[in-house]
């Protein structure tokens, strides 16, 4: 806290860059409404918002991917037309994309030299040694980007950001890939940057974090500018509602303990080998998941998750049966439609393409999950009637928002479409439902009633496995939280027992725990 | 001229316009774009080659005018899938049929009349070195030129910054766009390199390999050029090795037919396609090698979100 007082102080009272109206329209969607804010010189200023909100529309039009319909963008007071990405960075504008804009075939120094002016080979990785490490993020320029973790990859995007010396970097939702301890190591870099005079335009839809970083804060609501605050005069409840535009109601979790203590589903000694160079091997996970609970398993990208739920679901079928059981049943060699029919659900991470084919109608993306449990629905003959039933049940109780009946999946937004996938699944009544990122990418309000919907599916006699980057949802409906890193999965403990700091350090790995992480990665880099 | 040193150098002879055309490919390839249109480009290469040669009695006017019919085509293909979008595998499979069949058409008037031809360096002194002479010394200049574009290749695509560029895009269009590149620009420019490099292999057919048009003189060259990326994972090293193998089985099978060896001859006329397969499964099984070589966007369209 004091640090971050002592930089309010840092910043600067001169207006950098300053939009007027602007205003971006998609057909009959106006994605940035009017949007009037300015951004001082070096300060962390929020760009606070659901999804959907015009966030990621506005800071394409500042970073000059996106050319406004309207309205007027001035740097330094005068107006600028930015008409690429390259003449943002020829003004000072440097951004850090949510999804990374890093060629994986490439190493660490080519990803940054594409970025730069041309220079030698030598000088160009000597400033990149240099650089990441005064701040903070040690870098090897020869490394291939294919082989860095997600937070070593976010340091290649801001070094390569560093190196263009902006006066004001654009930061998309940067700690959504990050343990709690490495999204401290990044407010200690942004700090900094704010303190050298930096300006930081931070999009974020995490309150904690506006809270702890931000000198000012804009929420953007359906594509209008809702209100510029101060962070420090509001409360996490009072930025929620002005981002939602109503009060946003928890969870009601009554009856956490286990109705009955049978255990639903069970792993034992469960290990899987990677099928690609990239992929995570799973060695001798243990878990059992009982009827009437909601198991989190926490951790960051890319340490076997989808490998994990791939192993469950059926996806890649286990070496020996005594790997997985469902209701005692050993089925680690069943494939999906099996372990369907025993009663279990699944819902993948990915919603297009994997969790339901965007070209298919939602009453046809019924079917997929159905045609193979000897469900009434497509026994033989596909029953068009009870499946087209299902779609509008399903849309009904949980409030898809849909533009006609039974569109097709690519007509929903990321949230509805999550919300359809769920339903279609729970209206199975499972007796297992395992959930790979229930709620990735949905806003406020959608996220509230999947989270609702797991819990009361549990607490009717249920085993609810979900699979989760968000501490923050798995503190919220979670009753046990186990963590998996590179592979293997801690024991599970229940929620209460646990602190949000112990399950970062499992996330980053046990080792972590000893000698904290920027110890280890120095010793990486030298 | 010994038996060995003959066999050498058909094999080179016949692996060169394998390699020329698989470079230019490559390079298109790296920068995302698939050019199944290859044999078509090379039909229309060999036969404005020809005929301008026999027009003009100025063979290397043909030579400029085959790396000219290569290059119209490309950009016909470019136009096609790089501007107006249309589907990477359709329109080069359409383009290899049109150019097959325009070859065919332009060149009704030329079948069997003999042709101009680029004969043989012919080096006094050093040419006349018993067998390394001849091999190394006596080639024709096209020959040389493409080793030399071999080279020239490696040092553009992993030593220069165009080069960097190009990979970037064929790696990640969309970020390669988020970094102010001009995607569209760098693979028109790839795809009309392999345009250059198709005509070229064609107008080598035609010109010096067997100086004489005749219909579908390319006789599938195109397709074994396209397989040669693939089996030498994007790299122009390997496309020189590859080519070299596949002209080195396709020459040794044509001896062994000769001499009547006991195998049957429909399986020799395989040989050099197996042996292409097998190895290309062999070196497939580097993974990790294959995932940093392929081009991510291989094939895949881009339309910029603006």
């Amino acid at each position: 806290m004091d640090q971050a007082a002592s930089v309010a102080t840092a910043a600067g009272d001169t207006v950098l860059l300053a939009t007027d109206g602007l205003t971006k329209r998609f057909g009959s969607l106006t994605a940035c409404d009017h949007i009037s804010l300015d951004i001082r010189h070096g300060e962390v200023h929020a760009l606070l918002g659901e999804n959907g909100a015009g966030k990621s529309t506005l800071v394409k039009m500042l970073y000059g991917s996106l050319a406004p319909d309207d309205g007027h963008i001035l740097w330094e007071g005068r107006p600028v037309t930015i008409s690429s990405p390259a003449e943002a960075r020829r003004l000072g504008i440097g951004m850090v994309f949510q999804h990374f804009s890093l060629f994986e075939a490439l190493s660490v120094a080519e990803n940054i030299a594409l970025a730069l002016p041309p220079r030698g080979r030598r000088e160009l990785s000597d400033t990149i040694r240099a650089v990441s490490r005064e701040y903070g993020l040690p870098l090897d320029p020869s490394a291939g980007v294919a082989d860095l973790s997600v937070g070593e990859r976010q340091r290649v995007e801001i070094v390569r950001c560093l190196l263009q010396e902006p006066r004001l970097i654009i930061m998309d939702e940067p700690t959504s890939v990050l343990t709690p301890q490495e999204a401290d190591l990044l407010f200690v870099t942004l700090r900094r940057l704010s303190a050298e005079g930096v300006a930081i335009l931070y999009i974020t839809h995490r309150l904690s974090e506006v809270l702890e970083l931000a000198h000012r804060a804009t929420i953007l609501r359906r594509g209008k500018v809702v209100e510029t605050a101060d962070p420090k005069a509001e409360s996490a409840k009072s930025l929620a509602a002005m981002m939602v535009g109503s009060d946003v109601g928890g969870i009601e979790r009554e009856g956490r303990e286990p109705v009955e203590a049978k255990s639903r589903l069970v792993l034992r000694d469960l290990s899987l080998p990677a099928d690609n160079p990239f992929a995570t091997t799973l060695t001798d996970i243990t878990l059992t998941v009982n009827a009437g609970e909601v198991l989190g398993v926490a951790g960051v990208a890319g340490n076997g998750q989808s490998e994990f739920f791939d192993a469950i679901s059926g996806e890649r079928p286990l070496a020996r049966d005594d790997m997985m059981q469902i209701d005692g049943k050993a089925v680690g060699r069943a494939g999906v439609n099996a372990r369907r029919r025993l009663g279990a659900a699944f819902v993948p991470e990915e919603r297009i393409g994997h969790g339901a084919v965007p070209g298919f109608r939602l009453s046809e993306n019924v079917v997929l999950t159905r045609h193979g449990t000897g469900e009434q629905i497509a026994r033989f003959i596909i029953d068009r009637r009870a499946a087209r039933d299902v779609e509008s049940r399903v849309g009904e109780r949980f409030d898809v928002r849909r533009s006609g009946p039974d569109p097709k999946a690519s007509a929903l937004s990321g949230g509805n479409l999550q919300k359809f996938i769920m339903g279609r699944e729970i209206d199975r009544t499972p007796g297992i439902l395992v959930v790979n990122q229930p709620t990735w990418g949905v806003d406020a309000g959608a996220a509230r009633a999947i989270r609702q919907a797991l819990v009361d599916l549990a607490r009717n006699g249920s085993a609810v496995l979900i699979i989760s980057q968000d501490l923050d949802e798995i503190f919220e409906i979670a009753d046990r939280v186990a963590v998996l890193s590179e592979g293997k999965l801690s024991p599970a403990q229940p929620t209460e027992t646990l602190t949000a700091e112990q399950v970062g350090l499992l996330m980053g790995g046990v080792h972590h725990a000893h000698d904290g992480l920027p110890h280890e990665e120095d010793a990486r880099a030298s | 001229m010994g038996i060995i040193e003959g066999i050498m150098l058909t094999v080179i002879t016949a692996a060169t316009p394998l390699l020329i055309a698989a470079l230019g490919e490559l390079v298109a390839e790296r920068s995302g774009v698939l050019n199944l249109g290859v044999e078509g480009m090379m039909a229309v290469g060999a036969v404005c080659g020809f005929a301008v040669a026999l027009e003009t009695g100025e063979p290397w006017l043909g030579v400029l005018a085959a790396i000219a019919g290569g290059v119209i085509m490309a950009a016909l293909f470019g136009v096609v899938t790089l501007i107006f979008v249309a589907n990477q595998v359709a329109s080069g499979l359409a383009l290899t049929l049109f150019g097959l069949g325009l070859s065919g058409m332009l060149g009704s008037a030329y079948v069997g009349r003999p042709g101009a031809r680029i004969g043989s360096l012919e080096l006094p002194v050093l040419s006349d070195i018993p067998i390394l002479g001849s091999l190394v010394f006596g080639l024709d200049p096209i020959t040389y030129f493409s080793i030399a574009l071999a080279a020239g290749v490696w040092f553009f695509l992993f030593r220069s910054r165009g080069g960097l560029v190009l990979r970037a895009v064929g790696d990640s269009h969309a970020s390669a766009h988020a970094l102010g590149y001009n995607v569209i620009g760098v693979r028109f420019m790839a795809v009309l390199f392999g345009g250059a490099c198709a005509g070229l292999a064609g107008g080598y057919l035609s010109l010096v390999y067997t100086p004489q048009w005749a219909q579908a003189m390319t006789a599938g060259r195109g397709w074994i050029a396209l397989a040669l990326v693939v089996f030498a994972t994007w790299l122009p090293g390997r496309v020189v090795l590859g080519a070299l193998l596949f002209g080195a089985v396709s020459i040794l099978q044509l001896h062994a037919q000769a001499i009547g060896v006991g195998i049957p001859s429909q399986f020799l006329t395989m040989l050099p396609y197996l042996t292409t397969i097998v190895v290309l499964v062999i070196i497939s099984r580097n993974r990790l090698l294959l995932r940093v070589n392929t081009p991510a966007c291989l094939g895949q369209p881009f339309v910029p979100d603006r």
